[in-house]
């Protein structure tokens, strides 16, 4: 049987790849893309966790839905948001989107 | 207050009302204005004249004049009062000037076109081309204001209402003959109405201020401006006489008549404050005939009438001063007008000289004490001026609407235009040519005959020799313009295309004429000499001269009826009028021919033609110095020199205290505050570039904290 430490390095690897494309990535629509990686390894995590630790119990199914419904919804407005940005400024580099800036 | 003391004091209140409603309420609708104001004057002439029949059916009433007051300004223990009155002399006036203000106003409603549409060209303060006048409504408003005034100004029983009447006339002048506004002229030396409007408030407005001084000697004297309480009280009378004035040797009486009768030069128009007058003929025509007949002028006899008594008082000691300058002013007023009228070319201008002239033959006989003289020609020159004033309206009316038609560039004022209109015009023909006798003196029929034969007939009863031959001259003169002015108008043929397709003008101002035309000659009845054969039996025995004695407490020395004057006055007046006959009637003049007369003086005719250049003598004399003391040494050396000039030094020896404390405010005040927050800006300035404003650069900042945590807690758990 696979050990539960496999799990854990290939979800800590999916997030830390997305945290590099998060922090690196000039393309709004890549972060987005980035971003559900990190998500993916996160749950990658609880669901590993939740079949080696409490396999009785629903609770860990729940919170990994949770989050998928979380992402999902993320990826939603963050999209539309992309593309009034688009819309508005015909771009989508994020660099060139820096209103608040001083 | 008895009925008919209400009815004298409701009489100026119509026309005043009537302005006041016309100018707040009823200046959109034409016809409603000229309704309300002629509503008015109407209601004014029906009371009017019930006071003037209910006066002349009382037998003597002179003696019981009507007459009611109320306290208006209480001063100290006493009050100033003011009130109406009523007596014969008031009732002369109340007889013709409400009636002549009345078919004035209605004049208007025909010379203003009313009825046609408003012409687009037109401009507003500009006189109309073909259309309805576009300031309607304002006109009939400042007519009913002027009836107005000079109404108050006759029901007056004192001093200061009779000069609240005479000023708001003053300011009426000013609106009236400045109404076309809008006007101006080709050639930049011609008055234009709003000079003109200036010019005739400043000189009676300087006229006006001698006055007020006067009134207020006059008051500071008596302690009263009620011309009964004054003129009838011998004791005030010779209290006045028996003071001295300011001026050595002359009595206050004197003194205050002539500060008084300066008004009466200004207004009506005496030498050498006559110069407004003919520029107020820039004003429209009906303004002319309402300024030079029923009001204003007229206005400025009756005053001196008036006061009469003030002026003649003391005159048993070897003559009252003031009543010599009155005479000498009037008399010389008279002819030196009436020269001047000989070479006017324009058919108004020659009225106003003449106006001028014939207020000199009122004036001279005041100076020689023949009051009733020159109530009586004010009355007849009421009538015939108004009706020549209304005439030439009509006349130049005809020649605008031929002008109309012939599409010429011509002065429809000018008399050598016309010619020839007798025919086209035969109303206004008629009428002119009876208001021309009746001012030239056309023996025995005219009433303009009458007045000026008892004005010459005084002269000559009370030795006044130069006088009398003075005002023959001015007479014959007068006759002679007169014929001029009839046969360069209507006779002859056209000597434009306008003069030929000149035509009548409408009922509204015809019927005017007509009605002035009736009491020019009539007028004259009331007036002659009781013993005049046949005549003066057949005419009541004067019953002018009857009703007017003791109007004034003057004594009248009669005189009795001689041949002389009469025989004098028929020779001046039917010899200028046929020297004018001779020169201008007998061979017409042609088209562009030259004024015989003109040929005939040379050069004393420019000079007259130019009114012995005493508007440019006036300009020199006193309007050019007065403006290089203004622009010159007030404004330039007075005012921007030494009190800029000292309010300078001031503000820069401030500008030098003040910098001084900038000083002291900076490095002492404000040192420690201004590091603070030059610190605070500092610091802010310094961090700013933390703030991208990209939300990547952020995150590192987080991903880093977080790492960071990460390794410090692992730390802590080893």
């Amino acid at each position: 049987m696979v050990p539960l430490s496999w799990y854990l390095v290939l979800a800590a690897l999916l997030f830390s790849l997305g945290i590099y494309g998060v922090l690196a990535r000039a393309n709004a629509i890549g972060i987005l893309m980035a971003l559900e990686l990190m998500l993916n390894g996160v749950i990658l995590n609880i669901v590993a966790f939740w079949r080696y630790r409490a396999p009785t119990q629903v609770s860990g199914q729940m919170f990994a839905i949770i989050v998928f419904v979380v992402a999902a919804a993320e990826a939603a407005v963050g999209l539309a948001l992309i593309i009034s940005i688009y819309r508005r400024r015909g771009t989508v580099v994020a660099e060139d989107v820096s209103l608040l800036k001083w | 207050m008895n009925a008919s003391a209400l009815t004298v004091w409701l009489i100026p209140v119509p026309p005043l009302l009537s302005a006041t409603v016309i100018l707040l309420v009823t200046f959109r609708s034409r016809w409603l204005s000229h309704t309300m104001a002629l509503t008015a004057i109407g209601i004014s002439l029906v009371l009017g004249w019930s006071v003037v029949f209910g006066a002349l059916a009382t037998p003597h009433f002179a003696d019981h004049p009507l007459a009611s007051s109320i306290d208006w300004l209480p001063t100290g223990s006493t009050a100033l009062r003011m009130g109406v009155a009523v007596d014969p002399l008031t009732v002369v006036m109340l007889f013709f000037v409400p009636l002549a203000c009345a078919l004035i106003i209605l004049y208007s409603v025909g010379y203003s076109n009313f009825g046609k549409a408003l012409d687009a060209h037109d401009e507003v303060g500009s006189p109309p081309h073909n259309g309805v006048e576009p300031l309607y409504p304002r006109f009939f408003a400042f007519l009913s204001l002027f009836a107005g005034a000079m109404l108050l100004l006759v029901v007056a029983d004192n001093l200061l209402l009779l000069f609240f009447g005479w000023e708001i006339m003053g300011l009426c002048s000013y609106l009236l003959i400045g109404f076309w506004y809008g006007r101006n002229y080709a050639d930049p030396h011609q008055t234009t109405p709003r000079q003109a409007a200036v010019k005739a408030f400043l000189t009676t407005r300087l006229a006006d201020v001698i006055m007020l001084l006067g009134i207020a000697y006059l008051y500071a004297e008596t302690g009263t401006l009620n011309f009964r309480e004054i003129f009838f009280n011998p004791e005030l009378m010779e209290k006045l006489v028996a003071t001295p004035s300011y001026i050595s040797g002359l009595a206050a009486a004197h003194m205050i008549g002539l500060l008084i009768f300066a008004g009466t030069v200004g207004k009506s128009a005496q030498f050498p404050l006559h110069t407004w007058l003919p520029d107020a003929m820039e004003g429209p025509t009906p303004v002319s005939a309402m300024i030079h007949a029923a009001a204003m002028v007229s206005a400025g006899v009756y005053m001196v009438i008036r006061v009469f008594p003030l002026l003649g008082a003391g005159a048993g000691e070897g003559g009252s001063p003031v009543l010599a300058i009155i005479t000498v002013v009037g008399s010389f007023t008279a002819l030196f007008a009436a020269t001047i009228a000989v070479a006017q070319n324009d058919v108004k201008k020659v009225l106003a000289y003449s106006t001028i002239s014939q207020l000199g033959f009122m004036i001279t006989a005041l100076g020689i004490g023949a009051y009733i003289a020159a109530a009586f020609h004010l009355m007849t020159h009421a009538f015939f001026k108004a009706l020549l004033f209304l005439g030439s309206g009509s006349i130049i009316h005809g020649m605008e609407h031929g002008a109309h038609h012939s599409h010429e560039h011509i002065d429809p004022q000018d008399m050598r235009n016309m010619g020839g209109l007798a025919a086209r015009m035969p109303v206004t023909y008629i009428t002119f040519l009876i208001g021309g006798l009746s001012l030239a003196g056309f023996p025995f029929v005219t009433a303009g005959f009458w007045s000026k034969d008892e004005i010459l007939a005084d002269a000559l009863a009370h030795n006044h020799t130069t006088v009398l031959v003075v005002l023959l001259l001015a007479a014959f003169l007068t006759a002679f313009y007169t014929m001029r002015q009839i046969a360069l108008t209507f006779w002859g043929a056209p000597r434009t295309e306008s003069a030929a397709h000149a035509h009548e003008s409408a009922w509204t101002m015809t019927l005017p004429l007509v009605v002035l035309a009736f009491f020019a000659v009539t007028a004259g009845y009331v007036g002659v000499h009781h013993e005049f054969p046949v005549l003066g039996h057949l005419l009541g025995e004067n019953p002018f001269e009857h009703f007017l004695m003791g109007a004034l407490p003057v004594e009248l020395d009669g005189f009795s009826f001689k041949w002389t004057p009469v025989l004098l006055s028929v020779l001046v007046g039917l010899g200028g009028l046929l020297a004018g006959w001779l020169v201008y009637g007998r061979r017409p003049l042609g088209v562009g021919d030259a004024d015989p007369v003109q040929a005939a003086l040379g050069p004393v005719h420019t000079l007259l033609g130019n009114k012995y250049y005493l508007d440019e003598f006036y300009q020199a004399a006193f309007i050019a110095p007065a403006k290089w003391v203004s622009t010159v040494f007030v404004s330039r050396i007075v005012d921007r020199g030494m009190i800029d000039g000292l309010l300078h030094s001031l503000a820069r020896l401030m500008l030098g205290i003040g910098s001084g404390t900038v000083l002291i405010e900076k490095w002492g005040v404000n040192y420690v505050p201004d590091q603070l927050a030059d610190g605070v800006q500092a610091t802010g300035n310094g961090s700013r570039f933390v703030q991208t404003g990209q939300v990547q650069t952020y995150l590192l900042g987080v991903v880093v904290a977080v790492l960071a945590m990460t390794a410090a807690l692992l730390m802590a758990a080893r």
